[in-house]
C-alpha cells in the first residue's frame, strides 16, 4: 500500500499541468481581488485577468517540443495541448478585451465575470491535455460549470436566463451520458486511461464487438458532440448563443469547442483508434448532417447572434470532416481550423457587441441597414469577417476550409468534399446577406450609439490580423499545426 | 525591372487603392483623377509586354517570377508563380487597356460614395490580371475568386433597380460553380502527390505532364468545364449574365462583358482543355452544340429585347458561342479564331455598353421605344455607333470579320462542320438584331420630345471610343500584328490538347507558270487542285 502510494507521489508531475495551475492560481487570486473591489468597478480586474492569461500563455508555450506527462499518465501537455491551449486562452483573452466596457453598458459590472472566464479556460486546458478519460471529464465539469453561469450571467434578462438555464439542464445530462459511458468502457476495458482502452481493443479485438463497450463509446461520443455543437446534439446552441452575453457566446464559440475538439480527438484518435472504420464512418453521417443542418437552418435567421449560433454548428460540421479523413492532414486541418474559427467569430462578435444598444434588441438584420456607410470602418471590418466564415480567399477562412477538404479528398473522401463545397456555397446567402443589409441598403438609424472603446477595438484589430495573415501568410501556422497533429 | 514586370503591373492597382484611402471623401474630381493616373500607369508598365519580340518565336511562358510561398512537404505546397505567353499576353493587355477607359466613363455617371467606386474598379483589376498570369493553380483560384467580390459590390451598391437581385445572382452562381473547381483542384494535387510526380506546388506546367486515368479526367473536366461554362456563359448557365448587365452600372458592365467574361474562355484554354486532353473527344460534341445553341438562342433573345443593354448582354453570350466553338475546333484557324475572337468582343462589346451608357446617362431610360432618331440630333455618336454596330456584326474591314471568320472556318474544317454550318447562321442573326436596334434609336424622325435636345459626344466621350474604335479597324485590317504573337503558343497549347496543330486549310503555293503566260482555262483548273485540305484529327 505504501509502494503505491510512493509510486502515485512520483508520478505526479506539476509540469504538466503547470499552465492550468498558473491558471487556477490567478483566478482565485483575482476572485479575492474582486471581492475587495468596490462594486462596479471591473476595469482592474478584466487588466489583472488579461495578464494572467498573458502569463499562462507563456508558461504553456514552454510545452512546445517539450512533452511532460503526469499524473500516472492521465495527463499529457505535448504540442498538441499547448496549441489547444494557446487557442483557448487567445479565445478568452480576445473575449476579456471586448467584456468590460459591454458589461458597463449592459448594466451588469460584476467582476466574477473574469475569474470565470479563466477557470473556463483552464478547464479547457486540462480537457485538452488529458489522456485519461476522468482527467477529460474533470477538465469539462469545470469548463462546462463556469459557463452555465457565465451564459445566465445577466440575471435580469429573461433570455439570459433561458440561456443559462438550457445549457445547464442540457450540459448535465450530457455530461451524464459522457459519464456513464465511461463507466461502461471502464467495465469493459478494466481502465479509463486512453492507451488502456486502445491497448485492450488491440488485446482482446472481440471486446470490440461487445454491446457494453460499443454502448459505453456511443455515449461517450454524444458528450462530446453535445460540446461541440454537432446535429442531432445542436439544439441548444441557438438559444444559448442568443441569449448568453455577446462575448461569452463569442468565447462559446470558439474556446470551449476547441476544447471538445481536442478531446474527441484524442478519445477518437488515441483512445478508440482501432476502430477507425467505424468512426469514420459515423462521423462522415455526423459531419455531412451537421454541416447541412447548420447551413439551411441559418438561411431562415434573421436574427444576427441566432444567425452566427447556426453558422457556428455548420463550421463544428466542417471540422468534423477533418476527422472523417483520419489522416495527417485531416488531423492538422482541425487544429489550424479552430485557430482560424476563434479569429474570425471573436472578431465578428466583437463588431456586434460595438453595435449593439443597450439590451440588444437591435442586433437583426433589419437593425443594420446601411451600418457600412454610417461606421464604414466597423463595416468593413465585419465585411472581411464574414468573408472569412464564407470561406472566400484572401482569407484564413478559406485557407482553412481548403486544407480540411484536402486532408478529406486526400483519404479518399470525394463526396464529402463536394457535400461540404456545397454547403459552403450555401452559407454564401446568408453571410452575403449581412453585406447587403450594410451595404446595400439605405440606413434607417444614425448608429449614435457606437463608441468604439479602445480594448474592443484591439480585440477586433487582433482577430483582423489573425484572419489576414493567416490567410495570406499561412504556411508557418500550417507547419506549427502539422508538428501539433497525429 | 523585367523580373518582376507581372508583380508590380498586377498589385500596383493596390498600391492605388491605399493612396485613395488617404484621400478626402468628398472630392470626387480627385479620387476619379487619381484612380485614373493609377491605371494609366499600370498599363504604361504592360506596354513592355506587348512589344516584346520574343512571343513571336517562342511558345513559352515568359516573365517567370517563382517564390515559395507554402510549403509543408507532402501536406501542402503552394508557390507564386507568375508568367505570361502569347495566349494570355493580348488578354492581359486588354484589361490593362479598358480599364482606364472604364474609369473615364465614370466622370458623370457616379456620383455617391466615389471612393468606395474607385477602390473596387482597382480591386478588380488586380484580381483580374493576377489570374490571367497565374501559373499555380491555388494562386489563379484565389485571384479568380478576389474577382467576384469587387464585382458584387460594384453591381450592388451602385446599381440600377433590381441591383440586389442581380448582385446576389451574380456572385451565388459563380461561387457555387468555382467552389466545384476547388474539389477538382484539390484532387489533382494530391493525385499527383500520390503518384509520386515531382510537384512544384499546384504548378500548371507540372500538372500537363501528369497522367490521369481516364474516369478521372472525365470528372475533374467536368467539375473544371462547369466553373468555366458559367463564367463564359454558356447556355443554360447564362441566366446570371443579363441581370449582372443590365442592373450593373456602365464602368462595371464594361469591365464585366470585356475582361471578366474571357475569364470563362480563358479557364477552357489554360486549364480545363490541356490538363484532361484525353476526354475532349468526349466532351467537344456537346460544348460545341451547348456554344452553338448560345450563338442562336442568344441572337434570338437578343431580338426581342426592350432594353438595349439586356440586347447587348445576350448578344455577348452569342459572340462568346463563336469564341466557344473556334477554340474546339482544336485546329490553328480555330484557335486563333477563338482567341482573336476573345479580343474583338471585349473591344467591341464593352464600346456597345460605353455607348448604351451615353444614352443612360442622358435620359436614364434604356427602352429602345424611348428613343428614336438620335442621329440627327448626335452624329457623332451615331457615326460611332454604327462603327460598333459593325463591328459587333462581323462586317469584313472590323475586327469581327476577323475573329468570326477564323473560328468558323477553323470549326468548318474540322469535325465540328455542321456545328459550323448552323453557327454561321448566327452572323446574320446578329445583323438582323444590330441593325434593327440601330435602326429604331438612331435612324427615323425623332419621336419623343424628350431627345429633342439631347448633346452629342463630349470631348471626354470621344476620347474613351477612339482607342476602341482604333483598334476595331487595326485587328481588322492588320490582325498579324495580334496574331503572330499568339502563333508559337497556340502551336504548343493545341500539342498539349492532343491535337496536331496545322492551318485547317493551306494553299499550297501556285504551280509553275500560273501567274504565266498560260491561258484562263488551265489557270481555272489549278485554282480548285489549290484548295486541297488537311484535316486536323
Amino acid at each position: 500500500m505504501e509502494n503505491l502510494v510512493q509510486e502515485a507521489i512520483q508520478n505526479v508531475n506539476l509540469q504538466a499541468i503547470m499552465p492550468s495551475l498558473v491558471l487556477c492560481a490567478f483566478g482565485m487570486a483575482i476572485l479575492m481581488v474582486s471581492v475587495f473591489s468596490k462594486r462596479g468597478s471591473t476595469t482592474h480586474v478584466a487588466w489583472l485577468s488579461l495578464g494572467a492569461l498573458v502569463v499562462t500563455g507563456f508558461v504553456a508555450l514552454t510545452g512546445w517540443n517539450n512533452p511532460q506527462g503526469g499524473f500516472a499518465g492521465s495527463v499529457l501537455f505535448d504540442n498538441f495541448a499547448t496549441f489547444f491551449s494557446l487557442i483557448c486562452l487567445i479565445a478568452a483573452g480576445l473575449t476579456i478585451l471586448m467584456s468590460d466596457n459591454y458589461l458597463k453598458r449592459e448594466g451588469y459590472p460584476v467582476s466574477e465575470y473574469y475569474p470565470l472566464i479563466l477557470f473556463t479556460t483552464a478547464g479547457a486546458m486540462w480537457m485538452a491535455s488529458g489522456t485519461d478519460l476522468m482527467t477529460i471529464f474533470l477538465g469539462l465539469e469545470v469548463l462546462s460549470v463556469s459557463l452555465y453561469v457565465l451564459a445566465g450571467f445577466f440575471r435580469n434578462q429573461i433570455r439570459s436566463n433561458e440561456a443559462g438555464l438550457k445549457y445547464f439542464f442540457l450540459g448535465a445530462f450530457s455530461t451524464g451520458f459522457l459519464l456513464y459511458g465511461v463507466a461502461l468502457l471502464y467495465g469493459v476495458t478494466g481502465t479509463t486511461k486512453l492507451e488502456g482502452i486502445a491497448a485492450y481493443i488491440h488485446a482482446n479485438p472481440s471486446a470490440a464487438m461487445n454491446t457494453m463497450f460499443i454502448a459505453g463509446g456511443l455515449l461517450l461520443l454524444v458528450g462530446f458532440l453535445f460540446k461541440v455543437a454537432a446535429a442531432p446534439f445542436h439544439m441548444w446552441t441557438p438559444d444559448v448563443y442568443q441569449g448568453a452575453p455577446t462575448p461569452i457566446t463569442a468565447f462559446m464559440s470558439a474556446g470551449p469547442k476547441a476544447a471538445a475538439f481536442a478531446a474527441l480527438m484524442r478519445v477518437a484518435i488515441v483512445g478508440l483508434d482501432g476502430m477507425q472504420a467505424e468512426l469514420s464512418s459515423l462521423f462522415w453521417v455526423l459531419a455531412v448532417l451537421t454541416m447541412t443542418i447548420g447551413n439551411f437552418v441559418a438561411l431562415s435567421q434573421k436574427d444576427l447572434k441566432r444567425m452566427l449560433a447556426y453558422s457556428s454548428i455548420s463550421h463544428a460540421g466542417y471540422a468534423l470532416v477533418g476527422l472523417v479523413a483520419w489522416n495527417a492532414i485531416g488531423h492538422s486541418a482541425i487544429l489550424f481550423y479552430m485557430l482560424v474559427y476563434t479569429f474570425m467569430n471573436l472578431g465578428a462578435f466583437a463588431v456586434l457587441v460595438l453595435i449593439g444598444k443597450k439590451g440588444e434588441n437591435n442586433l437583426t438584420l433589419d437593425g443594420i441597414a446601411g451600418l457600412g456607410y454610417k461606421k464604414p470602418i466597423l463595416g468593413i471590418v465585419l465585411t472581411i469577417f464574414l468573408f472569412s466564415l464564407m470561406g472566400l480567399p484572401p482569407t484564413a477562412g478559406f485557407i482553412g476550409k481548403f486544407y480540411i477538404f484536402a486532408g478529406a479528398i486526400k483519404a479518399g473522401y470525394i463526396w464529402l468534399a463536394v457535400l461540404g463545397i456545397l454547403n459552403s456555397a450555401v452559407s454564401l446567402y446568408y453571410y452575403l446577406r449581412v453585406i447587403v443589409q450594410m451595404y446595400f441598403k439605405d440606413p434607417v438609424e444614425d448608429f449614435s450609439w457606437v463608441s468604439i472603446n479602445t480594448p474592443t477595438a484591439i480585440s477586433i484589430v487582433i482577430s483582423l490580423a489573425g484572419v489576414l495573415y493567416l490567410g495570406i501568410l499561412p504556411g508557418s501556422l500550417l507547419e506549427l499545426a502539422k508538428l501539433a497533429g497525429f | 525591372m523585367a523580373d518582376y514586370l507581372l508583380s508590380i503591373m498586377t498589385f500596383f492597382p493596390l498600391l492605388g487603392i491605399l493612396v485613395l484611402l488617404f484621400l478626402p471623401r468628398d472630392n470626387g474630381g480627385l479620387l476619379k483623377a487619381v484612380t485614373l493616373v493609377v491605371s494609366l500607369i499600370t498599363f504604361a508598365i504592360s506596354l513592355p509586354l506587348a512589344f516584346d519580340p520574343v512571343f513571336l518565336t517562342s511558345g513559352e511562358m515568359h516573365y517567370r517570377e517563382f517564390y515559395e510561398w507554402i510549403n509543408i512537404g507532402n501536406y501542402f505546397q503552394m508557390n507564386y508563380n507568375l508568367g505570361v505567353d502569347g495566349i494570355s499576353l493580348w488578354l492581359v493587355m486588354l484589361t490593362t487597356f479598358i480599364t482606364p477607359i472604364a474609369i473615364l466613363s465614370t466622370w458623370n455617371a457616379v456620383d455617391k460614395n466615389i471612393k468606395g467606386f474607385m477602390a473596387m474598379l482597382l480591386l478588380l483589376e488586380t484580381g483580374m490580371l493576377g489570374a490571367f498570369i497565374s501559373l499555380d493553380l491555388f494562386l489563379f483560384y484565389i485571384f479568380w475568386e478576389l474577382m467576384l467580390i469587387p464585382m458584387y459590390f460594384l453591381i450592388g451598391i451602385w446599381g440600377g433597380k433590381n441591383r440586389i437581385y442581380a448582385a446576389v445572382k451574380f456572385f451565388i452562381y459563380t461561387a457555387v460553380g468555382s467552389l466545384l473547381m476547388l474539389v477538382a483542384i484539390i484532387f489533382i494535387f494530391y493525385y499527383a502527390v500520390q503518384s509520386g510526380a515531382d510537384m512544384n506546388g499546384f504548378g500548371i506546367q507540372e500538372f500537363y505532364k501528369l497522367d490521369l486515368p481516364h474516369s478521372a479526367q472525365f470528372w475533374l473536366f467536368l467539375a473544371f468545364g462547369f466553373s468555366f461554362a458559367i463564367k463564359v456563359p454558356m447556355f443554360p448557365l447564362h441566366t446570371w449574365l443579363p441581370d449582372a448587365h443590365t442592373e450593373a452600372p456602365t464602368a462595371g458592365s464594361v469591365i464585366l462583358a470585356a475582361v471578366l467574361l474571357k475569364m470563362g474562355t480563358y479557364g477552357y484554354v489554360r486549364f480545363a482543355m490541356p490538363l484532361f486532353p484525353e476526354v475532349l473527344p468526349t466532351f467537344i460534341p456537346y460544348l460545341a452544340f451547348l456554344a452553338v445553341f448560345g450563338i442562336i438562342y442568344g441572337s434570338l433573345v437578343a431580338m426581342m429585347q426592350e432594353d438595349i443593354k439586356k440586347l447587348v448582354a445576350y448578344s455577348s453570350v452569342a459572340h462568346l458561342g463563336f469564341v466557344m466553338l473556334g477554340i474546339f475546333a482544336l485546329n490553328m484557324q480555330g484557335f486563333a479564331g477563338g482567341m482573336i475572337q476573345m479580343i474583338n468582343h471585349g473591344i467591341s462589346t464593352g464600346a456597345l455598353f460605353l455607348i448604351v451608357g451615353f444614352i443612360y446617362e442622358r435620359r436614364h431610360t434604356r427602352l429602345i421605344t424611348e428613343f428614336g432618331g438620335l442621329a440627327t440630333k448626335m452624329p457623332i455618336f451615331a457615326t460611332f455607333f454604327m462603327i460598333v454596330t459593325f463591328s459587333s456584326i462581323g462586317l469584313p474591314g472590323t475586327n469581327g470579320f476577323v475573329g468570326e471568320f477564323l473560328a468558323l472556318m477553323g470549326a468548318f474544317q474540322s469535325s465540328l462542320r455542321w456545328y459550323a454550318v448552323f453557327a454561321t447562321t448566327g452572323v446574320i442573326l446578329a445583323a438582323v438584331y444590330m441593325l434593327w436596334v440601330y435602326q429604331r434609336v438612331m435612324f427615323g424622325k425623332v419621336t419623343n420630345p424628350k431627345n429633342e435636345n439631347l448633346k452629342d459626344l463630349s470631348l471626354r466621350e470621344i476620347i474613351i471610343m477612339l482607342p476602341l474604335l482604333l483598334f476595331v479597324f487595326w485587328i481588322g485590317i492588320c490582325p498579324n500584328t495580334f496574331l503572330a504573337k499568339m502563333n508559337p503558343a497556340m502551336e504548343k497549347m493545341l500539342v498539349q490538347m492532343g491535337a496536331t496543330p496545322v492551318v485547317a486549310v493551306e494553299i499550297p503555293p501556285a504551280p509553275e507558270g500560273y501567274f504565266g503566260e498560260t491561258g484562263a482555262a488551265e489557270g481555272h483548273g489549278d485554282e480548285h487542285g489549290a484548295e486541297k485540305t488537311e484535316h486536323s484529327d
